[in-house]
């Protein structure tokens, strides 16, 4: 009470300096920060879920973005200054993070039922956002019949050329055993055991010399339209948007390697009723459904994707057809065995 | 305002000042001496010691296991390490799993077990969920657990509890010198394609080493230049010298993509004149990392020779060159061995400011040329392995110490400091 006392007369006497309109305002204000991953993906996020849930709601949003890295969280976690409300994390950072005591448990009831979500998108302390995907990409006016999948991505000698690919093991490693003809469904069956992580690596060994590592999801973009790369994986976000602004690339939905961000609250968030409202209002179908016209992503409630576009819906990771063809990223293998594969894979780059 | 003790020091004015001082004005003086470093003090305490000490505690720090399962690491203490552990340490397993489910320390504790073997992690998960269905075990918790997961019943599973679970580790001080620790409790090397930091070391200390060379090799004329140059000359010198200091670091290293790369200024430059046919591969590689190192650290080599060189009067190689020395000898045998304090403070403040780069090889360099502080930073950053992250830390700082010890030797510490 004391407190809510005090943030009333701080909001009053905030509104009071800044000019007498604000006034009109309610006194009660709610704060809330979200934390996105910046660039084109926080644009498109600002339009479908930050703006109309801060002016349906007169919520005072501020936004921040990050690069993923949990170092942050968890040092304001420790500290107990936290300073961000809601936080778009990817798969195995919830995870962990969530076992760690980073996150707040979610109140799903609040959220809606637990069906009319894509699987993925449960989980203990977060709730799915969208869903990217790691295609193989490369330009129609360079190469006119162009590769089919990543099998063909490993062929340098019908496709001469450099190709990009991103430089983490997570997803290389799994498009290293697709190249090698490793069945979609087996893939982490295979890559689980030693043997498996040799072939991945001597699949990647063959490729080597013709790769080109990419960090941000800018680059490969750039270096298909400059032509430094002849094929690249990239985000599929990415592609629609460049084919958007005029560019004609192709992409392989075949072998596409799936990943979901997730809404996540850090624990002891200051607004967390907020936090948790906003979460709601960014998982209704018909909000969520807007999204896709934005960014070419796929979103996470299954009433969303059905209201989707059907012409923007096609270009999406997860419309019925591409998403028979995908390898959704399995996030509990990769909270077991990321870090050593991670170091191993920098390693193996060095050398 | 003024004290008794100042009233009358100041109505005797210059007669005090030449008398010899007292012990008490002596004892205060240097309290007052005290007193004014007491800020700088405070100042290295916190932003230095502490945490290069806590840096230092993290890289042994191993409380996780012990703070989630008590009863195991207790259990882990009496257990000989052979065969499999009694009864009573699948029973402790199972009541402290069932005490610290949805405790955050269980998420840390599984964190430290995956580190021993990939795979852990989520064995731990598994077997908390699992056991918490199980009030009364029907044949003793060994049956229960080996049920939940057959890996309970593997010597190698109880060993990395065993490793994981006293309060100090070397887990992490190995693991940067790509040692193990095997199930037997004796250290051997990783296997070959685990080996990493080792590597990763020798080329930082490499890198390290070639940039303070080719600083030197820079310097030294061009400090030289410095003190024998006209005054105006000097001057213009000097602020090109500087320059790199007032600019910052990223928009340096940033500025040697621009011209170093592909379509860069200066291949552009050098194909237009048609002294190459195809643009070189300048950037990216070691080449781009070495110019750009050479290029921001070169203050650092330049400022200490210079300080010293002009100290150094003119006149002793006028000597030299009267008593009949060639100017050559004279160089080597008079002015050389002078500038020697100089060129040591240079070289080691190069060389150590030089191993710990991570942003300019990171965007400079390519694959091959990260240094040890991008595990660093990796491991600090991403993947919140902050023990790992220190232990690097804290070798790094090892050999560097090593390397200070070595060059006070030969020069003497006091000298480079310009002390002496």
């Amino acid at each position: 009470m004391m407190l809510h006392a005090t943030r009333i007369v701080g909001c009053a006497l905030a509104a009071g300096l800044l000019s007498v309109p604000a006034l009109a305002q309610s006194p009660q204000t709610e704060q809330l920060t979200v934390v996105g991953a910046g660039g084109v993906l926080q644009d498109a996020e600002r339009a479908v879920f930050f703006r109309p849930f801060a002016n349906a709601n007169k919520v005072q949003l501020t936004e921040d973005s990050y690069s993923g890295q949990m170092a942050k969280v968890r040092a304001m976690v420790d500290t107990g200054s936290v300073s961000w409300d809601v936080l778009q994390v990817e798969q195995n950072s919830l995870l962990s993070g969530c076992e760690e005591g980073l996150f707040e448990k979610i109140d799903w009831t609040g959220i809606g039922d637990r069906r009319d979500f894509i699987d993925e998108a449960y989980s203990e302390c977060g709730v799915g956002a969208f869903v990217w995907s790691m295609v193989m990409t490369y330009d129609r006016a360079r190469t006119a019949d162009g590769p089919k999948g990543w099998a063909d991505f490993w062929n340098v000698q019908r496709w001469p050329g450099k190709r990009g690919l991103r430089q983490t093991a997570k997803m290389t490693l799994e498009i290293a055993l697709l190249a090698d003809g490793v069945p979609r469904e087996e893939v982490y069956k295979v890559l689980a055991t030693p043997a498996g992580v040799e072939r991945a690596f001597a699949s990647l060994d063959r490729l080597k010399p013709d790769i080109l590592w990419w960090t941000s999801g800018a680059e490969p973009i750039e270096r298909l339209a400059s032509g430094d790369v002849v094929m690249s994986a990239a985000f599929n976000g990415r592609v629609a948007a460049a084919n958007q602004g005029g560019r004609s690339f192709a992409l392989a939905w075949d072998g596409q390697v799936l990943g979901v961000d997730y809404w996540a609250i850090p624990k002891g968030a200051k607004n967390r009723a907020t936090a948790e409202r906003f979460i709601a209002f960014a998982s209704r179908p018909e909000v969520q459904a807007r999204f896709p016209s934005h960014i070419a992503y796929g979103v996470t409630n299954r009433k969303a994707n059905l209201a989707v576009d059907p012409k923007l819906a096609a270009d999406l990771p997860t419309s019925p057809a591409n998403f028979t063809l995908a390898v959704p990223l399995d996030t509990a293998f990769w909270a077991d065995h990321g870090e050593a594969l991670e170091a191993r894979f920098a390693n193996w780059r060095s050398r | 305002m003024a004290t008794t003790t100042e009233t009358p020091t100041d109505s005797m004015g210059r007669a005090t000042a030449l008398a010899p001082p007292s012990l008490s004005s002596r004892a205060k003086a240097r309290m007052v001496s005290a007193l004014l470093i007491m800020p700088l003090v405070l100042f290295l305490t916190l932003v230095f010691v502490l945490p290069l000490g806590g840096m230092l505690v993290h890289a042994v720090e191993n409380g996780e296991v012990g703070e989630a399962l008590p009863g195991v690491a207790a259990e882990m203490r009496g257990w000989t390490g052979e065969g499999l552990p009694p009864e009573s340490a699948y029973a402790a397993l199972a009541r402290d799993l069932k005490a610290a489910y949805g405790d955050p320390r269980l998420g840390e504790a599984s964190r430290r077990l995956n580190y021993e073997r990939a795979g852990y992690r989520a064995l731990l998960a598994k077997t908390a969920r699992s056991i918490r269905a199980i009030d009364r075990p029907r044949a003793g918790w060994t049956a229960e657990l080996t049920a939940i997961d057959p890996r309970w019943s593997e010597t190698a599973t109880w060993a990395a509890l065993r490793r994981a679970s006293p309060s100090l580790t070397p887990y992490y001080l190995l693991t940067a010198l790509d040692l193990r620790m095997d199930d037997n409790g004796s250290i051997a090397r990783a296997p070959a394609e685990e080996r990493i930091y080792i590597d990763t070391l020798g080329r930082t200390l490499w890198i390290g080493f070639v940039t303070t060379l080719l600083c030197l090799v820079l310097g030294f004329p061009l400090a030289h230049a410095l003190v024998s140059l006209p005054r105006g000359f000097a001057s213009v010198l000097m602020v090109c010298v500087l320059l790199p200091f007032w600019t910052s670091l990223l928009v340096r290293t940033s500025a040697w993509i621009v011209v170093l790369q592909k379509e860069g200024v200066l291949n552009g430059l050098l194909t237009r004149l048609g002294i190459v046919d195809a643009p070189l591969e300048l950037v990216f590689n070691r080449f781009g990392l070495y110019v750009a190192m050479v290029h921001i650290l070169l203050p650092f080599m330049i400022l200490p020779i210079l300080s010293v060189m002009k100290g150094i009067s003119p006149s002793y190689m006028r000597a030299s060159a009267s008593l009949g020395a060639h100017p050559a000898v004279g160089f080597l045998k008079v002015y050389l061995p002078m500038t020697l304090p100089g060129v040591g403070a240079g070289c080691l403040m190069t060389f150590i400011i030089g191993v710990g780069y991570y942003i300019t090889p990171s965007l400079v360099g390519g694959a091959r040329d990260q240094m040890t502080s991008y595990f660093i930073a990796y491991y600090a950053n991403t993947t919140i392995n902050w023990g790992l992250s220190s232990a690097l830390g804290a070798i790094l700082l090892a050999c560097i110490m090593l390397l200070y010890a070595t060059v006070g030797r030969l020069i003497g510490v006091g000298r480079i400091a310009g002390i002496q």
